[in-house]
């Protein structure tokens, strides 16, 4: 495992070089100078502007002097905040998006693995049969609970979350006053912005979830484990639950590496100084080293993170060998 | 991981190859998630309790620096006004007062001032502000080095344009001289009716140059910047707030302990905090959401008033049809104006016929083009375009953001409304390609805007200077240039206005390479009876020394 490991790190390292590479020579490509701001700037300044931020001559020399910047772990100094270098903004920001990506994560996790296990059990049980969970307890499963739950998930992934976000605003925050609208410091002002980011996980989680259970549900050895005369419980979690929860872990890595590097509408909506919104926003100011930056943090998220979901399908699937 | 029990259920249950104790799978996930935020919790300290201020307001997008030579914007000038305070200043009103300099003087001539520092004025860490400090803070402005865009604010010192060219090196040339630390001696190149407006504008204001020199680039973050104005940089965090403290060793006493500036991009966001009245204050015009102006407007904490900043549409006079004055003068005479701000910037926007605001002391603007659709059809039939047939395919550039959007689709509306012209199309642009688009002069139709840097009409009309860095209109006239520089070297302030009344006549009654469109009006949100010293003012220039929380005493 060790050896796969070193492998993958390996691999990662031309694929962070070429994606900001291209990122870089793209934002430079593009028309638009990253100092103008609606007055013309006078030619002398511009040469200085230029030559402060290591960005003259061919684009060819800048790339080569900003790839060697990058080599040494200095990202340069931003093109927008001026006297701010990229290494100081993403630590700044990167760990915001993180707290509030981990919170989301966690009930993106929580809703999405329930909920699709719910609507898998009451689709099992279309009737109003109780369901006995635990041993002396036993839920009530409406009947078209299945429909109810993936009707929810749906509408979780189809809105987009600059329609969520607002609409949960409105209601939660302006009208009934129940949590701040705007802001970061506070804990109360992380559970709006983390209950909407993670709406649209938490439903494919649930759909994949459901999906899978069912699957797993109709074969052999769960009807095997019934006959043996197993409580419903033991045969969910004990056997069901550990096959169908694989698709999940599959999605987990790639959704962490997203969730956790903040999200623009949720960032600019509620005010949190993530590292999200400069995702868009560097894009448009024309900033090519705070593009590069904050693209080559979120690849090595997407390859860390892709990276630790094999490594749990390994743990925990023995079929998957790690060649 | 695997262990032998585990291994018996699995065989007993059906199926193989599962390494982890089944029943665990699912509580070490979220476990594992769980563990994973607690330690995000516990490693990453930004977790810092929002900071209690007495004035929290919304300023607008986080600033792209604090530093007073380099910045250029509007909102980051109101932050460094607040920290820093130069010769003279501006109270509520916008009026020009004494700050740093109790006193001046200046030649008959108006090219000379003579200005006399308080006595006593100190830096926020007790060192005394002196003479030298603003001599040397003006050359670090005009340095080269520092590539300040705003240098040229001191290119009206004799030779200032010279060392901030780089053609000399020797500063003490330039029209700047500290007699002693309580003096300070000021030379023009011309009279400039408006200096005392510039010495009150962030880019005169002085720094504490040690600082700077001391920690570079990184002068401007909290705990090392050292400032001269009513406040001082208590906290600073990216996109989330900056914390401004009263500077104990300002000249006077401070109302206002406490500021908090929350930089926020977006005006729903914006005005979500001031309806859940967790800010006091949103004096930053594009925070408010312009969709919302027309129901606002009408409450007590909604106040609107025109200030120095235009909205207009430039020709590019070096491309047909508008090579013919015929042409631009029947654009301009066909634009029902009235229609435009009622219908889409809706918050009282006075109708523009001059480039100039009015407002400017002394001024009387020209009458301008007067919405005059017969007028205009009759000179478009005489270019050769009758009812608009025949007329080329043009394209109306304008910026993706704010309502630019929809005043483009109202203008192509209204010009084919009046003027019968279908052949308009329409061009958006990001912000900064729209920049670039304007600056190559690569675009047929363009709208634009402009915020007078100083309250005189200069700002607005030297823009339109042959070749101008700000022109952008391929327009030029000889004539014209030779007014500027006459208006420059005229130090009776009756005959300049004179001048440059004669000057805009040119601009938008004679050439018209541009459509003044409509005022910009400065809009901010606050309830008058939770914050004083908040007026109206011309420059929508709001110095924060100047509020106070009625009824509570500083």
């Amino acid at each position: 495992m060790t050896a796969l490991i070193i492998r993958r790190l390996l691999q990662a390292i031309p694929v962070l070089f070429i994606v900001v590479s291209l990122t870089f020579l793209l934002v430079r490509a593009a028309p638009g100078n990253p100092f103008s701001n609606g007055k013309s700037i006078r030619p002398e300044i511009m040469v200085q502007l230029n030559q402060q931020h290591d960005l003259e001559g061919t684009i060819w020399d800048q790339y080569l002097r900003y790839m060697g910047k990058v080599v040494r772990g200095n990202l340069n100094i931003s093109t927008q905040y001026l006297n701010r270098s990229v290494n100081e903004i993403i630590a700044q920001s990167l760990p915001v998006s993180m707290v509030l990506g981990s919170v989301a994560y966690f009930l993106a996790l929580l809703f999405g693995i329930t909920l699709g296990g719910w609507a898998a059990i009451s689709h099992e049980r279309p009737n109003d049969q109780r369901i006995k969970l635990f041993a002396n307890f036993s839920w009530p499963i409406p009947a078209p609970g299945d429909r109810f739950i993936m009707l929810f998930a749906l509408l979780g992934i189809s809105i987009p979350i600059f329609v969520l976000a607002p609409l949960a605003v409105i209601l939660l925050a302006l009208n009934l006053n129940l949590l701040p609208a705007y802001g970061w410091g506070s804990p109360d002002q992380i559970i709006l912005p983390a209950l909407c980011l993670s709406v649209p996980f938490a439903a494919t989680i649930a759909r994949l979830t459901r999906g899978s259970l069912l699957e797993v549900l109709k074969l052999d050895f769960i009807r095997t484990a019934r006959a043996k005369g197993l409580s419903e419980d033991a045969v969910l979690f004990r056997h069901a639950l550990k096959v169908a929860i694989l698709p999940i872990i599959g999605y987990s890595g790639p959704a962490a590496a997203g969730i956790l590097t903040g999200s623009i509408v949720i960032e600019t909506l509620f005010g949190i100084p993530g590292i999200g919104q400069f995702f868009v926003n560097s894009a448009s100011n024309r900033d090519p080293f705070m593009t590069s930056g904050v693209v080559l943090v979120f690849s090595s998220f997407l390859i860390l993170f892709n990276l630790l979901a094999d490594i749990l399908y390994f743990v925990v699937d023995r079929r998957v060998k790690l060649e | 991981m695997s262990s032998a029990g585990s291994e018996q259920a699995d065989r007993a249950a059906g199926v193989s190859g599962l390494r982890f104790p089944p029943t665990l799978v699912l509580p070490a996930f979220i476990a594992g998630a769980l563990l994973l935020l607690v330690v995000f919790f516990y490693f990453f300290g930004s977790w810092t309790l929002s900071e209690k201020a007495d004035l929290t307001l919304c300023n607008g997008d986080e600033p792209q620096s604090l530093d007073p030579a380099v910045i250029t914007g509007q909102l980051e000038g109101r932050i460094c006004l607040a920290l820093f305070e130069g010769l003279t200043t501006r109270n509520a009103k916008g009026d020009i007062i004494p700050g740093m300099a109790e006193s001046w003087t200046h030649t008959p001539d108006g090219l000379t001032y003579t200005f006399h520092l308080r006595p006593g004025i100190k830096w926020s860490n007790g060192d005394p502000v002196t003479a030298y400090d603003f001599l040397n803070s003006w050359e670090r402005v005009l340095n080269p080095t520092t590539a300040s865009e705003y240098a040229y604010q001191l290119y009206y010192l004799v030779n200032g344009e010279a060392y901030g060219t780089g053609k000399i090196t020797d500063f003490s040339q330039v029209g700047v001289k500290a007699p002693d630390d309580h003096t300070l001696v000021v030379t023009l190149a011309h009279p400039t009716a408006y200096f005392l407006e510039l010495t009150s504008f962030q880019t005169l204001c002085p720094v504490h140059l040690p600082t700077v020199k001391k920690y570079g680039d990184d002068w401007t973050k909290p705990g090392r910047m050292v400032s001269n104005g009513p406040y001082m940089l208590k906290a600073w965090r990216l996109n989330d707030y900056i914390l401004l403290e009263a500077n104990p060793y300002y000249w006077r006493p401070v109302p206002v302990h406490r500021i908090k500036v929350l930089p926020t991009n977006n005006a729903t966001a914006c005005f979500n905090l001031f309806y859940s009245k967790k800010t006091d204050l949103i004096l930053d015009t594009r925070s408010i959401p312009s969709a919302l102006v027309q129901d606002i407007k009408n409450q007590p904490y909604f106040h609107a008033n025109p200030f120095g900043a235009t909205s207009f549409i430039r020709f590019n006079v070096k491309r047909k049809p508008f090579d013919d004055i015929r042409v631009r003068k029947a654009l301009a005479l066909a634009l029902d104006k009235q229609d435009i701000v009622e219908k889409i910037t809706r918050a009282g926007e006075p109708v523009a016929n001059t480039l100039v605001p009015p407002g400017s002391a002394g001024y009387t603007p020209p009458q301008g083009l007067v919405y005059n659709p017969a007028e205009a059809r009759r000179l478009l039939a005489e270019a050769g375009y009758p009812n608009g047939q025949g007329f080329p395919d043009v394209e109306l550039l304008y910026p993706k953001r704010g309502t630019s959007e929809q005043v483009a689709t109202e203008i192509q509306a209204l010009w084919q409304r009046d003027l019968g012209i279908n052949t308009i199309h329409l061009r958006g642009q990001e912000w900064k390609v729209f920049l670039n688009t304007q600056d190559l002069i690569d675009f047929d139709l363009s709208i634009s805007g402009w915020i007078g840097d100083y309250n005189d009409p200069q700002t607005f009309l030297d823009m339109f200077v042959t070749d101008g860095g700000n022109n952008q209109t391929g327009w030029g006239d000889p004539q014209y240039d030779q007014m500027l520089q006459t208006s420059e070297n005229t130090a009776d302030p009756v005959k300049r206005m004179q001048i440059l009344h004669d000057m805009e006549k040119i601009l938008v009654e004679d050439q018209v390479p541009i459509i003044p469109v409509y005022f910009w009006v400065g809009m901010s949100l606050y309830y008058p009876d939770k914050l004083g010293g908040f007026e109206p003012n011309f420059v929508d220039d709001h110095r924060w020394g100047e509020f106070y929380i009625p009824g509570k005493k500083p």
